[in-house]
This record gives structure tokens, sequence and C-alpha cells, in this order.
């Protein structure tokens, strides 16, 4: 504490409680708006406080989908989108790792090449090329398969970048001593440069688990058949219903949607903060 | 930086380890070549191409497709509506955030045992999908049951934002700031507690107040961290709020919230323009591209202390 200003204490406190506030009031009211009946929800003003219908629309929601829209139950959305996320985390972790070893602990012909190439995809979002990328993904068959879900997004090198980052400040003498000792390469890899790197695995993980769980336009290309919808796919369809949303029922499923990656963030806040903020650097 | 240990000495014996780096590379390398520069190269290819509705034939057009581009006022239209969400998004989104920054890491300092609980709950909206953020605004502000719609009503706002090009951007700017501001709130945290407290003690010992303080020093020392955290914004603005316009909006009311990566995905996918998709693509490339360029000169040369 540089001074005592108890006013200005008191300000900053009341601002971070106004900002706490709006930024949890729509997750409030989701949650409420999930725990009533559409007819309790649609007289104006609604509820703003849970009501005593969360048991009725969670099962329903998980187990038998919505009325409207799409009628996919959520638990297997949920696992759709699990699958997604966890396939998108743990490919971008292993390509990570092994380029970046490559590119870090050997000197070969054309590094510089191979380099760019690699660090270039930095530069341009899926977004940019969607058309032609949805092109090369349908003429090879991937179209609703969980290959055609997750591939196109490996192929930036964001997890790449901070692995490298890493390898360069491990001490040569590692190498060295390694070296010494007679180690090969594929040994010295897995016996030092995997340990020594747990905890930027674990921040990669959240970050990638997070990126893919939240993906949007790619799945809403390539998931044409119910059983490859992620969740929040599922609940585009819900709200583009023709007739009346069933807004409790959305908002169910939203609540669902949040929870996993919300959880994970928090559970695992200190590799999530220290993998962002490292990640840009 | 150049590691001086590597595992290719040039009196290296064994062949295997010629090959053993390409052969970690090949997995990535493969997947970059399949999904970014062949996707990319035929954005190129295609833009100057144009192709009959059923797709029979292809003519080359030259620089036809930018030039339609260019004299259709809807796409002009389009792009100024981007424009102006970004500056928005950004704008509005820096500010709350380094506001919300700022008081965190006054009170972090002291022991009051919420400090954390501030911390947990601004992250939060990170996590959460921007489609569902959408989907959380939409309920907020649901025209008939609204919570938000009914204050407003009393105040005589009457809100319906499927039909007031007002109401429709200023949904779809909450929703996007909503979500973004934990980011920017962990750069600028994370700013705010890399600057030597040494220097802010002999300013306040000097008499500077608060104010002061921030204006002329924390502010002045944050300037790399808002530029990074500017540029970062305004491609959020451009690419991830897709999913919040296509949920909300779907661009309108008419084509008032149609930004370009929606109005890209509008042409080539519902539309089937192949080459004027192609060549807004090509447009986007390098608009992205040149903010590239402009972070990396403007990060070295201006703002580094």
């Amino acid at each position: 504490m540089v001074e005592r200003k108890p006013l200005l204490d008191l300000l900053s406190h009341l601002i971070l409680m106004v900002g706490v506030v709006v930024v949890a009031l729509p997750i409030w009211i989701a949650f409420a708006g999930s725990t009533h009946t559409l007819d309790a929800l649609i007289a104006s003003p609604m509820p703003i406080w849970p009501g005593g219908e969360f048991w009725a629309n969670y099962s329903q929601v998980l187990s038998v989908g919505g009325a409207s829209g799409t009628r996919a139950p959520v638990l297997r959305m949920l696992g759709v989108s699990f699958v997604i996320a966890s396939l998108i985390a743990v490919g971008k972790i292993i390509l990570a790792l092994i380029s970046a070893f490559a590119l870090v602990y050997f000197r070969f012909r054309f590094k510089q090449l191979a380099f760019w190439l690699i660090f270039i995809t930095l530069m341009l979002p899926l977004e940019v090329r969607i058309s032609p990328t949805y092109q090369v993904v349908s003429s090879l068959g991937l179209l609703n398969s969980y290959a055609g879900l997750t591939l196109p997004l490996l192929a930036s090198a964001t997890a790449t970048f901070l692995m490298r980052q890493f390898f360069m400040t491990i001490p040569d003498e590692l190498v060295e001593a390694s070296r010494m000792d007679g180690a090969s390469p594929m040994r010295f890899f897995w016996d030092v440069l995997l340990p020594l790197s747990r905890t930027n695995i674990a921040a990669l993980f959240v970050i990638m688990f997070i990126y893919g769980w939240n993906q949007y336009l790619w799945p809403l290309l390539i998931s044409t058949e119910e059983r490859y919808y992620p969740i929040v796919i599922g609940i585009r369809q819900m709200i583009a219903a023709e007739s009346q949303v069933e807004w409790q029922l959305v908002m169910t499923t939203a609540m669902l949607a949040l929870i996993p990656p919300v959880l994970v963030v928090i559970l695992m806040q200190r590799w999530f903060v220290r993998g962002l903020v490292d990640s840009e650097k | 930086m150049k590691k001086r240990a590597t595992f290719s000495t040039p009196h290296a014996t064994s062949h295997a380890h010629r090959w053993l780096p390409w052969t970690l590379l090949a997995p990535q390398l493969v997947i970059v070549a399949l999904f970014f520069f062949w996707p990319a190269a035929q954005a190129l290819y295609q833009s100057v191409l144009q192709e009959d509705a059923f797709g029979a034939s292809r003519a080359f057009v030259g620089l036809e497709n930018f030039q339609a581009l260019w004299n259709d006022s809807t796409y002009l239209g389009s792009l100024q509506t981007t424009a102006f969400f970004s500056t928005l998004v950004a704008g509005i989104g820096l500010s709350l955030s380094l506001l919300l920054a700022v008081c965190a890491n006054r009170v972090t300092n002291s022991a009051f045992w919420g400090a954390s609980i501030y911390k947990t709950l601004l992250i939060t909206p990170y996590a959460v999908a921007p489609v569902v953020a959408a989907v959380l605004w939409m309920f907020l502000f649901n025209s008939s049951f609204g919570v938000l719609p009914y204050v407003l009503q009393k105040m005589g706002v009457n809100w319906d934002y499927a039909l007031n090009s007002t109401h429709a951007m200023t949904l779809i700017v909450l929703a996007a700031v909503w979500k973004q501001i934990s980011y920017n709130f962990l750069f600028f945290l994370a700013g705010l507690q890399s600057i030597p407290r040494s220097l802010i003690e002999a300013a306040s010992i000097d008499g500077a107040s608060p104010w002061r303080r921030f204006w002329t020093m924390t502010f002045p020392l944050l300037a790399p961290t808002t530029f990074f955290l500017l540029v970062i914004n305004i491609v959020y603005a451009f690419f991830d709020t897709f999913a919040i316009i296509d949920a909300t909006t779907h661009g309108g009311p008419g084509k008032d919230t149609t930004i370009l990566v929606y109005r890209l995905y509008y042409d080539g996918f519902k539309a089937q323009d192949l080459g004027g998709s192609a060549a807004q693509s090509v447009i986007l490339m390098a608009l992205v591209v040149l903010l590239t360029i402009v972070q990396f000169r403007y990060v070295e040369r201006k703002v580094n202390y």
C-alpha cells in the first residue's frame, strides 16, 4: 500500500462490486429462467428468482432435448462437445511439443523455412479462409466426422509458439549433460523436456479446451447430422425454431453449456491465467 | 535467441538424427499445408474467377470481383458497420476493464478476503462461448418479457432489437464486450502488477495525487499492454463475434449489423457466390496482415519503455 486513502479504497470496492454484479447478472437471470415453466417466463416481467422446475427442465433437456428446433438430447451434445474440445486440446499439445522440440533442438537445412511455414499461420484466423477450407474438408469426405471438426483447427500454431518460447528458456547445460551421458534425442525429450513442461502443458490444456468447447462457425458448417452437434450448435437450433421458442429449455441448455468450461477456468485458475498471459507475450 | 547446444553436431555420426527433425515436424507441416496454405491459395485463386450458378463453368475475370464489391453499396456499408462495431467493442471493453483492473490492483494489496472473489468472477465470461453469451443477453433483453426492457419501458423506451437498429447494435456490443472483459482485465492487471512499486512510491512521496500518478506514470507505462490489447480486441470484434450476430440479429434489422465476417459467411454459404466471397476473403486477409504488421512495427518502436 503506497498510502492510506480509505475513501479511494471504498470507491474501488464499489466499482468492483458493480462490475461483478453486471458480469454475473446475465448468468443469474439465465439460471433463474432455467427453473421456471415457459408460461411463468413469458408473463412480463419474468421472475428473477429461481422457481420450482429445476429438476423437470434439466432432466428433460438432458435426456429428451427440446420440443422445437432440434430434438437431440443435450447429454449427447455435451458428449460431442467434450470429445471435440479434448481432441483439439490434446492434438494441439502433442503437435506443439514435437514441432517445438524439432525447431529448438536441431539444426538442419531449411529450418528457417519450416519455421516460417508454421508460424505464419498465426496471422490468419480460420474465418478468413472459411469457404476454401470447407471445400478441402468436404472433398476429403470429412463432413460430419470428428477429424473434419478438429483437424483444420489444429492448423494454427499458437501452442507451438508458446512451447518454443518455453524451450528456449531451458538451460543449455541440460542438453549438454544429456549428450555427455549418451542420451538419444528422444530420450532427452521423454526424460528431461516433458517433465519440465508439465505446468506449461496444464496451462495450454485449459486454454485449448475452452477454445475447442466454444467453437461455433466451424461446427455450424461441418456438423449437419444431429449426432455431431456440439452443444453450442444445439442452442442455435433451439432458438432458430419457427414456433414459440422454449426459453426455459434454451436457458437450461445454456447453463449446461457454460458449466464445464467455467469450472475448468475456476478450478485451474492459476494455470489458466499463466497460460493466457504467457501465450501472447 | 539461439540455442548453443543442439543434437545436430557437425561430427554427428548417426544419420538417423538428420531425419528426426523432419519426422517430428511432419504432422504439423501436413496439417498446415492441407488446411492453411492450400485454402489460402484457393481463396486467392478463386477471387479472380467467376463461376456460373450451377458450378459448371469457370472463367477468369481479373479484378472484376473486387470491382463489384467496391461498387456494391451494401458491402461498403458493412465495412462501415464493422468499423463502427469494432471501435465500440474495443473502446468500451478496454476502458471498462482498465477501470476494473486499476481498482482490483488497488484492493489486492489490502488483506480483504473478497479480493480474489472479484478476480474469479470477472474472469468467468472468458469461459462462456460467444453464442451462449449472445443467448444470455438476448434473454435479458427479450423484447416481450425480458428484465431490462421492462425497466426501460418504465423509463419510456420502447425496446425492440428486431426492429430498431440502434437497439440491435447495443445488444451485440454489450454481449461482445461482456465476453471480452475478462481477457482485457487479466492483461491489464498483469501489466499493472509489473510496474515497479518504487516508481509509484517515489511519485507519491513527491506529493503526486493518485489521479495524477495514474495519468502521468501508470497509463504511459501500460501503453504496450494497451496497444497489444487494442489489436487483439479489433481482431476479436472482426471475427469472434460471428456467433453473437448469427444468434441474435442475423445481421439485421435490414443489414444494419452485418459485419464483414457475417457477410462473408452469408455470401459463401447461403448465396453461394464463390468468386465474390473469395474476394471478400482476400480483403479480410489483407486487413489482418496489415493489422499484424502495424502491431509488430508499432510495438517495437514507439510504445516500448
